[in-house]
């Protein structure tokens, strides 16, 4: 098993790793010892207190509240999205490209769905305005809970860390 | 005497164990499933005892199915088989249960073990009889086969009288005689209109293919040259590999070759749950595909009226991560299948599943059934997944297979990315489109059919840390290849007037999708010929992940009465390159105004009448996005400028970028500006957007008022009628009223299938083989 620095790691995170090294990555068995070292990289670059106990995006992580220790989903840029285990979705900002007009503001003519048929709905973060993800559904589908991970599994019996204190 | 033996009264006794080989798979399901171990073996005695001798036996197997692979393609005329490598050959036990296989088109570790399982469930010992030197031949898409054009060759193993393994083969051909031209052809809603299908038939004694089944296979289909040297390479490759294992045994004795077709199976199981637990994370993941099946059009022209209707193809996919490394993958409220050729028997789905994994969970040479041992599947009956009607057409399953099994692809990605594991997230995949398919006489005067295998190379997925690929792979066979345009033009009566990276193909996002491509193709030199569309152009099938958008969707454009001949003779100019930007359209500038152009997002099309000078604009899809588009290395936009894999227009209103052009056309992008535009774009987007509670309401109210295009009311419809669990939830998160509901009798267009239905199982003499959770 091959194992990385820190630094590799944290450059991994930026995008700047080299190719030699990430090809590495990507043909050895995995580093387990990689998730500790990824909530290190991700924890040094955000600017607030609170624990990162899973990165759920580029910008949005799962995180233990510094004063509650609550887990909630959060953005970097501080904005809370509520309790872990609901969906962060139900409590951003979006916009619905459901017309041509909309559609064509991003994709050249022709090369966007036709939104009789399917529609890109934008979740933003309500304060800072980035984007967290980008729904293609249908109309009428109801907003996607994609992600309920077991952390405290994932913690104890596959990554052999201790799982951080939780208030419900 | 004149009395049958004991053997020819149906007990062949092909194990030398006194049990029928239907007997002998029960007690490999019965003791798996007590013990949770394949074929109850909780101790790999062989691999543990000797650890070098099993591993020396599995190189000696591994290396002799791909060298079979690679030396039989070239028997192969055709150049999907020669030129794309859509071929793979697949050594499997006793029970058809799949020990190794080769490189290629490994969806086929299943399909021909379910050829084979069919054949045990049925009774094929007895008759027509198994025996040394035998042959069987199936594309049947009821029992397994992804698509009729997949014909497989399974030749049982033999050692000393007894049965002890199969070998199967199975290549890609260019036409299944199906009602039109093309491999996977559009026409036909049924599976009577799909082409010749073979159901696990005897066709070869003594090594030497019967007499009947060539003559009357070459005349069933249009290519009989391609199929017959098809037929040789599948032949050629089954012999190989069937040699290699008499010499294995020869070399290493036939206990230890036993052994290690049933431990191998067993460590495969372990080898996934491992992988799983070493690169994903438990929980619950929770994602949706969906793919346009546009038939109303006046463009498609089936046979029959109740299949004339616009729908959508609906595939939610609930994937639990256990924390024993199992998985459980649910389909529950997958829509229903339909009267067109995009239906995926269990086994397509199940087998199918791997050749993705092997390009990201499992990305190793021991790919075989202990992967499917160690997934739960649930693909509900009724579904487009998991049909219950016989009539069923699945001549191009793929076209939402392949998106399908994106929602798997981005729960995965998601696990990485929670893990850190960033190098191995996928946005997801292209939808390989489009398919160039059609027939006619070719250059050479012949009756032919074509299938453009370039979409073998579409975009693929950004990463976390890097863009997607440009026009390089397709889900579905590891090693695609685009080929090269002097092969396509000696196999198609097509001339090449651009081959070209497609602007904004890719998904946009921090990292892009990778571009596909386009070719547009000039008919020249044929005769009485048609061509038609396949490939999604209404929708996407692959959405963009954690910000990124998904790629662009497809259109066509094909132009008819073009006075290209009289503009080659006169030197005139010539539509050439790429269909750069069609929202300003160029190729109509060069052709005579009076040519008939069909340029919109009909991307699904019956054959179509072309005259030599006619053209098709053949555009392979992209790659979906990763992350939010302002995110984007403003050096990576100014290089996509200057590549010109995306138009200017773009790269200031989906990213941002504030650029100058200098005077020999060289884009630079100005860091500081767009830094500057990009904080006013996140004003922008707040400034539209709706808390999405507030919008919940808005479509609430449309959802009570029934307030949809009909093919989405008809997606759900079909949903509904098969899942009282979606029609709940849907219910609940709208907090839609009790007595609130949605029929397909309300919609006003055909509802032929939804009532009456009738299963292959209840067929007399018929016992259907069931691998999922229905
Ligand atoms: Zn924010």
């Amino acid at each position: 098993m091959s194992t990385y620095t820190n630094e590799q790691v944290a450059h991994l995170v930026e995008g700047s790793l080299d190719w030699e090294t990430t090809f590495r990555m990507l043909s050895m068995p995995k580093d387990n010892s990689r998730f500790e070292q990824y909530l290190k990289a991700l924890q040094a670059k955000v600017s607030f207190k609170d624990k990162i106990v899973l990165p759920l995006g580029p910008h949005l992580y799962i995180v233990q509240s510094a004063k509650t220790k609550r887990w909630v989903t959060q953005c970097d840029c501080g904005h809370v999205f509520g309790d872990y285990r609901e969906n962060w979705k139900l409590h951003a900002a979006i916009y619905v490209r459901d017309t041509e007009e909309a559609m064509t503001e991003v994709y050249p003519k022709l090369m966007a769905p036709d939104t009789q048929w399917q529609v890109y709905r934008e979740y933003y973060c309500p304060s800072c305005g980035t984007m967290h993800d980008v729904e293609a559904p249908t109309p009428w589908y109801p907003v996607i809970h994609d992600f309920e991970p077991d952390i405290e599994a994932f913690y104890k019996d596959w990554v052999g860390l201790p799982v951080p204190e939780r208030a419900d | 005497m004149n009395m049958m033996t004991n053997k020819e009264l149906g007990f062949a006794d092909l194990l030398k164990n006194g049990q029928t080989l239907k007997q002998f798979r029960d007690g490999i399901i019965e003791r798996t499933k007590a013990t949770g171990y394949y074929n109850g073996q909780e101790k790999l005695e062989f691999r543990d005892s000797d650890p070098i001798g099993y591993e020396k036996l599995f190189s000696k197997l591994r290396g002799g199915l791909v060298h079979a692979r690679e030396t039989a393609k070239k028997i192969a005329a055709s150049p999907i088989v020669e030129q794309e490598g859509e071929l793979c050959f697949t050594l499997y036990n006793a029970v058809g249960d799949c020990v190794l296989t080769s490189t290629g088109i490994i969806i086929h570790v299943g399909t021909m073990g379910a050829a084979i399982k069919y054949m045990i469930e049925n009774n094929w010992e007895a008759n027509p009889g198994i025996n040394p030197g035998d042959m069987f031949t199936n594309n049947d898409c009821s029992i397994g086969n992804v698509h009729p054009c997949d014909i497989a060759t399974i030749v049982p193993i033999f050692w000393e009288g007894r049965l002890i393994g199969w070998v199967g083969g199975v290549t890609h051909v260019i036409d299944t005689g199906a009602v039109t031209p093309g491999s996977m052809s559009t026409g036909q809603v049924q599976r009577f209109g799909d082409g010749y299908m073979i159901t696990c038939r005897k066709t070869g004694v003594n090594d030497t293919p019967l007499r009947d089944w060539l003559h009357e296979s070459q005349r069933s289909v249009r290519t009989p040259k391609y199929w017959i040297l098809d037929e040789k390479t599948r032949i050629a490759g089954c012999h190989m590999i069937r040699e290699l294992v008499e010499e294995v045994i020869r070399a290493d004795g036939i206990e230890a070759y036993e052994k290690f077709a049933y431990e191998v199976i067993e460590e495969g199981r372990r080898g996934l749950m491992n992988r799983i637990k070493a690169m994903t994370l438990p929980g619950k993941y929770r994602k949706v595909s969906f793919v346009d099946v546009p038939y109303k059009h006046e463009d498609v022209q089936v046979s029959s009226a109740f299949a004339k209707l616009d729908s959508i193809m609906h595939s939610p996919c609930e994937m639990t991560i256990k924390p024993d490394g199992k998985w459980r993958l649910d389909f529950e409220g997958a829509s229903r299948w339909g009267w067109h050729t995009f239906n995926a028997h269990q086994v397509a789905f199940t087998s199918g599943i791997w050749v993705m994994m092997c390009q990201t969970l499992v990305p190793t040479q021991r790919i075989n059934d202990g992967a499917y041992y160690a997934t739960e599947f649930r693909l509900p009956k009724g579904t487009w997944c998991n049909p219950d009607d016989r009539r069923t057409g699945h001549a191009y399953a793929w076209h939402f297979l392949v998106s399908g099994w994106a929602a798997l692809w981005r729960g995965l990605s998601q696990s990485y990315f929670s893990r850190g594991y960033l190098e191995e997230v996928n946005a997801g995949n292209a939808n390989t489109s489009n398919w160039l398919q059609g027939g006619g006489i070719n250059q050479d005067g012949e009756i032919h059919a074509v299938n453009s295998f370039e979409a073998s190379s579409c975009g693929t997925g950004a990463c976390a840390v890097k863009d997607g690929l440009n026009h390089a792979a397709a889900i579905w066979n590891p090693e695609g290849d685009m080929g090269d345009i002097e092969i396509w033009e000696m196999a198609e009566p097509l001339l090449y007037l651009g081959r070209n990276v497609k602007a904004n193909s890719g998904g946009y996002g921090k990292y892009r999708g990778g571009c596909g491509f386009e070719t547009l193709r000039m008919v020249w030199n044929a005769q009485d010929w048609t061509m038609f569309f396949m490939g999604n152009g209404f929708m996407n099938s692959d959405w963009g992940m954690m910000g990124g958008y998904p790629s662009a969707t497809g259109y066509r454009f094909e132009a008819h009465k073009t006075g290209l001949e009289q503009r080659i003779a006169i030197g005139d100019s010539l539509p050439l390159g790429g269909d750069l930007d069609p929202t300003r359209p160029d190729y109509e500038r060069h052709i005579d105004a009076t040519a008939v152009v069909k340029r919109d997002k009909q991307c699904m099309t019956t054959e179509d009448c072309y005259d030599n000078h006619d053209l098709y604009l053949n555009y392979l899809r992209g790659g979906p996005g990763f992350g939010d588009p302002i995110d984007r290395e403003p050096k990576a936009i100014e290089n996509d400028l200057n590549q010109k894999f995306l138009l200017p227009e773009y790269a200031q209103k989906v990213y941002g970028a504030v650029f100058t052009q200098d005077a020999k056309g060289v884009f630079a992008v100005d860091v500081a500006k767009t830094a500057a535009r990009r904080a006013e774009m996140r004003k922008e987007r707040l400034a539209r957007a709706l808390p999405t509670r507030e919008w919940m309401k808005e479509e609430r109210e449309r959802i009570i008022n029934k307030h949809a295009a009909v093919q989405v009311q008809h997606m759900f419809a079909t949903s509904f009628a098969l899942s009282e669990k979606f029609t709940k939830e849907f219910k609940a998160f709208w907090s839609l009223p009790a007595d609130w509901q949605l029929l397909e009798t309300e919609l006003n267009v055909p509802t032929y299938g939804s009532k009456h239905r009738m299963d292959l199982s209840l067929l007399p003499d018929v016992t259907t083989v069931v691998q999922v959770e229905e």
